[in-house]
């Protein structure tokens, strides 16, 4: 316990020291607030919009939420079913890959034009920038069936459904997770992408409109709180991780007791 | 039910054209019912390759191997498999992973028959430990008892004791030759040890490598059970001479 505290102290320090920085550079070189707040006008500015930051961070944790979910509900299956397949891997992978190097942000505009402004194509292009990670690491996880394990399986006569689902979906577990952590902080990304195409709500939209009317006091609260939104997020998938792969040696090392 | 071996004329290579690997070449082996031989040889001799061809992991290449009087095209529902490493699923207890080959082969749950086993190995108090909280040995011993589980009358073991200490592995040695005396399995143990070759097995098969073949097969006339004083008895010298004399011609030294 005494450990965990003060393993906690030194994320907090670097906050302070860079509040501190930030502050000291406002007073030192005359910074006017319309460039950069100062870090109390930031929390002032919190505190009175309280309700109206949480309203629209809500609408924004719903579609980083859906879209994180369509990644899961769309990318494991769909890398069992390229794992499966080699045929249909060969002739799918290449061109997945390459719509990776392409920026999917660009495609946002073209999501609003053809399925309009409502919470479908929201979560569409949320989708599309968080499902990658989910993909690729399930299909590496399904693949890190080493030899002897594979023999296992074989001598101990398990079909190819029950080698799935004995051994190779626990088995990539570890690395589904691992893509899952990065999929859940795209998916803010793309949550707000999806916002600033089309949207009359949100965090997005607040960004934008607070870029238009120069409220550089609002900007930074918005900030604040997709900070806030993606990092609850990702803890929370690193808390079912905990729960889900006890066994797995990433999460025993980290504590030696349990 | 124990079941006798019979390998006939039996070649695996590996790959085809120049890069191919002949692993073995032309072996000729019966095991009796019961029998416990021993197969050595220095790495790369193709012990591994002859385990796994009678286990019916993969395919022998040409000849033909009979369980029974069955041929072996896969593996069977009669054959326990040991592998150099436990193996375990991590996310398993002591007792479902012994338990595995039961649920994978929809036989029906024996609690008894997991707890006797267990007991037989010394893991009695373990069964709801994860495989990550025990020792190699101990783990080693879970995968044994997994191999027993089904109760096979046929026992493959690939170097099971190979990474463990030399003092877990003599006591391992120990409860596997209980084991076997207990149940009259016939058994194939791969190792690179000749000490423990000569301790358990009624014969030992010496391989030479690069094609594998058998070089010679050696009885170890020792009366059982054995334990470790029988290392100061002359047959047992004779034995190991012998073995390490046949090691040594074919140019590889332990």
């Amino acid at each position: 316990m005494i450990g965990r505290t003060f393993a906690l102290l030194y994320p907090v320090a670097t906050l302070v020291a860079l509040v501190a920085i930030w502050y000291g550079a406002v007073k030192i070189f005359h910074v006017p607030a319309y460039l950069l707040p100062l870090p109390g006008d930031v929390i002032e500015r919190i505190r009175e919009d309280f309700w109206f930051l949480l309203h629209h961070s809500w609408i924004t944790t719903g579609i980083t939420l859906g879209g994180f979910l369509l990644s899961i509900l769309i990318g494991v299956p769909l890398a069992i079913v390229l794992v499966a397949s080699k045929t249909l891997e060969r002739a799918v992978m290449p061109w997945l890959i390459l719509s990776q190097t392409f920026p999917k942000v660009a495609l946002a505009p073209l999501v609003v034009v053809w399925f309009g402004l409502g919470l479908g194509p929201k979560l569409a292009v949320t989708f599309l920038v968080a499902f990658f990670p989910v993909l690729v690491s399930t299909i590496v996880g399904l693949r890190s069936m080493e030899r002897e394990m594979i023999e296992l399986a074989s001598a101990v006569r398990a079909s190819t459904l029950q080698t799935f689902w004995h051994f190779r979906l626990p088995l990539a577990l570890p690395n589904i997770f691992a893509g899952m952590k990065v999929s859940v902080a795209f998916s803010v990304v793309g949550a707000v992408i999806a916002e600033w195409v089309g949207a009359n709500a949100g965090l997005g939209y607040l960004l934008l409109q607070a870029n238009a009317n120069l409220d550089t006091g609002l900007l930074f609260a918005v900030l604040v709180a997709l900070m806030i939104i993606g990092v609850v997020l990702y803890y929370a998938v690193e808390l079912i991780e905990r729960l889900v792969i006890p066994w797995h040696s990433t999460i025993r090392l980290q504590n030696p007791s349990a | 039910m124990a079941q006798p071996i019979t390998i006939r004329d039996v070649s695996k290579t590996f790959g085809s054209g120049p890069s191919s690997v002949q692993a073995l070449q032309r072996i000729d082996l019966d095991v009796g019912a019961g029998e416990f031989v021993a197969i050595v040889g220095a790495s790369g001799c193709g012990k591994s390759t002859m385990l796994r061809l009678v286990g019916g992991l993969s395919a022998p290449t040409s000849g033909r191997i009979e369980i029974g009087g069955q041929c072996v095209s896969e593996p069977g529902p009669g054959i326990g498999i040991v592998f150099q490493t436990p193996v375990l699923l991590p996310w398993r207890n002591v007792e479902q992973n012994v338990q595995l080959p039961l649920v994978i082969q929809r036989s029906g749950n024996d609690p008894q028959r997991i707890q006797a086993l267990l007991d037989l190995v010394g893991l009695r108090g373990f069964e709801r430990s994860r495989p990550f909280e025990l020792s190699g040995g101990m783990q080693q011993r879970v995968a044994l008892c997994r191999a027993l589980v089904t109760d096979p009358s046929l026992l493959l073991m690939d170097e099971p004791f190979g990474a463990l200490d030399a003092l877990t592995r003599e006591q391992m040695n120990l409860e596997l030759q209980r084991i076997w005396l207990e149940t009259g399995k016939t058994v194939l143990l791969i190792t690179h040890s000749i000490t423990e070759a000569v301790m358990l097995a009624d014969r030992v098969v010496v391989m030479t490598p690069r094609p594998g073949r058998i070089r010679e097969i050696i009885e170890v006339d020792l009366p059982r059970p054995r334990d470790f004083t029988a290392l100061r008895q002359t047959a047992f010298h004779e034995a190991c001479d012998r073995i390490r004399l046949l090691m040594n011609a074919s140019g590889f030294v332990e």
